[in-house]
């Protein structure tokens, strides 16, 4: 291991802080590139449909079990705690209001950068590593519109209806526990719910999350992989850095948009 | 009266607008009418180019011979200058190699030339055109008068070998699928492995790789073929092979071909002309007769792969016996 110098450790921290800044620049640029070129040869609308395919239809199994078993969960230990206040029929506005406000979003946005996420990026990474990027320039198609693209759109449709399955699963498996097992009354499960559930404040401002953080987390997963340096362990740290980056992302930015939607200030 | 294969030149026409030169020929279209004018089908030969009496080739209106120009070129990578100052003129219709030792940027200069790469100084022409000068999208469009064939073939993994050679034709023209499947035919043919059309790409050798690259390269009959390394890794059957391909697809197709590669025998054999880079600058160029009776010190030993000689074996570092006893690292 070298030894630095203090003035070495300020230069080191000093090029951290160009190259941090530097990769914001350049996934900035990335992104308007995506967003707002100019349409170029070969792309269409079967290439989104392919992705939709690979992002949102095959995480469609980890999120439906984890959502079931979250919900399960929560009513599990919503009862054991209301059931001291006689308060156990109000179970399934906790569920719901749970799921809707906070889990739903946040979970599906952390399964979605574990499964997705580390994907996409592995993918681009390799595909970069293997020239296939390069050639796709060569050949006069822009890889930002014909790979970069379709997978943005993918993840940022996609995660919002998967973060919904996602709750609706959750509020069904608290159901189950709660009604067919524990015994709560399913009127008073139900009903509290529709009750106390403001479409919204709780669904909406939800589903707004869960637009946000779907923008976020794909973002993240294709850049890491589209500026990855081209070799095994340059894809590897990549795809390190999509899980942590994008799971902080969601985390941090969970608290802001909570405080804006549901903070009294 | 036809005349034979040998007398008709090579035309450029855009799809669907016909072949105006040549007489007799003006009908060339789109229905390969074209292809009869020689007797035979010819391998290379499809929709946007015809053989015919008379014709010019029309990239041939630019007013110089060379289809790429390098002037004044520098390029860094940091602080390590690459190539400072370099010029270079490939000339158009032959093949031209770039040797150099491994690690002096041959393939940097290749980017250079495709415009992946921004030189720091200098300008760089292609059939007269400043592509660093262009904006995203016009490069791109600029970019198809390339093809590349890259070191590892780059074939795409999810597509088999019919689709990647496809895959130009189907993004940049609006040619039914009998057509394509045809010139994708033709190109296959052309290359010896029209009966792998189905195998995907992990079935394939390397060297079969590389000529189904080939054939994705020629898809579109670009100008311009650049070959990286296109002989590293290759067993000696695959190599004659490619030789014998870069070769031919010049001279049947009449492109400017430029093959980036470090292997000194095969690259000589079919090279018209021999550009030998390193130390950041052009050490030597001509016919690969001249550059073997150099009398540069630094060509010579390239060109008889000498281990001693200007070009140093170790890269830069400190003297051997301080750093053996303890001097900078630690």
């Amino acid at each position: 291991m070298a030894k630095h110098s203090a003035l070495e450790r300020l230069q080191l921290l000093g090029r951290a802080g160009i190259d941090v800044i530097g990769a914001m620049g350049r996934s900035g640029i990335t992104l308007m590139h995506v967003l707002f070129g100019r349409r170029g040869a070969g792309t269409g609308w079967h290439l989104l449909v392919r992705q939709l395919y690979f992002v949102g239809v095959l995480s469609l199994a980890i999120i439906v079990v984890s959502g079931l078993f979250i919900g399960m969960v929560l009513a599990l230990q919503g009862y054991t705690i209301l059931v001291d206040f006689g308060s156990e029929q109000a179970v399934g506005q906790m569920v719901a209001l749970t799921l809707l406000r906070e889990l739903g979003p946040v979970v599906t946005a952390l399964l979605f950068a574990g499964r997705a996420g580390s994907a996409l990026t592995a993918e681009i990474g390799n595909m970069k590593s293997t020239e296939q990027l390069s050639s796709l320039e060569m050949i006069g198609v822009d890889p930002l519109k014909y790979i970069i693209a379709p997978r943005l759109w993918a993840g940022f449709i996609s995660m919002p209806l998967l973060s919904a399955i996602f709750t609706v699963v959750g509020i069904w498996g608290g159901a189950m526990v709660a009604v067919d097992w524990l015994g709560v009354y399913e009127g008073s499960y139900w009903g509290n719910m529709i009750a106390s559930v403001d479409f919204h404040k709780d669904v909406i401002n939800g589903m707004i999350k869960s637009v946000v953080f779907a923008f976020v987390v794909t973002w993240i997963a294709v850049f890491q992989g589209y500026d990855c340096v081209p070799n095994s362990e340059g894809i590897s740290r990549a795809t390190t850095r999509t899980v942590v980056y994008a799971s902080l992302a969601v985390l941090g930015l969970d608290f802001v948009l909570t405080a804006l939607m549901f903070g009294d200030f | 009266m036809l005349k034979p294969l040998s007398a008709y030149s090579v035309v450029w026409f855009r799809a669907g607008t016909g072949c105006d030169e040549g007489g007799q020929n003006a009908i060339c279209r789109q229905d390969f009418s074209c292809i009869g004018h020689s007797g035979t089908i010819h391998p290379f030969m499809h929709i946007g180019r015809c053989r015919c009496a008379g014709g010019t080739r029309q990239h041939m209106t630019t007013d110089t011979d060379s289809a790429v120009e390098l002037r004044g070129v520098t390029f860094r990578r940091g602080t390590r200058a690459i190539f400072e100052g370099i010029d270079l003129r490939i000339p158009r219709g032959q093949v031209t190699g770039i040797m150099g030792p491994s690690g002096c940027g041959k393939t940097t200069l290749l980017r250079l030339i495709a415009a992946q790469l921004k030189p720091h100084k200098g300008e760089l022409l292609v059939n007269g055109q400043n592509l660093h000068a262009l904006s995203r999208g016009r490069l791109f469009e600029a970019r198809k008068q390339f093809g590349v064939l890259f070191q590892s073939g780059a074939l795409f993994t999810d597509m088999n070998v019919f689709e990647n050679v496809a895959f130009p034709l189907r993004v940049h023209t609006q040619l039914t699928d009998e057509l394509i499947r045809d010139i994708v035919l033709m190109k296959l043919q052309a290359v010896g492995l029209r009966g792998a059309i189905d195998l995907m790409p992990d079935e394939l050798s390397g060297g079969m790789k590389r000529r189904v690259a080939l054939a994705r390269a020629i898809a579109l009959d670009p100008d311009i073929l650049l070959y990286d390394e296109p002989f590293v890794g290759q067993d000696p059957i695959a190599k004659g092979v490619l030789v014998r391909l870069i070769r031919l697809l010049n001279d049947a197709l009449g492109i400017t071909s430029i093959v980036v590669s470090h292997d000194l025998a095969e690259t000589a054999s079919i090279a018209d002309y021999l550009y030998v880079v390193g130390d950041r600058q052009v050490l030597g160029q001509g016919s690969p007769e001249e550059l073997m009776n150099s009398g540069d010190p630094r060509i010579l030993q390239f060109m008889q792969g000498s281990p001693d000689g200007p070009v140093p074996f170790h890269f830069n570092a400190p003297d051997y016996r301080t750093d053996l006893l303890g001097g900078n690292h630690g």
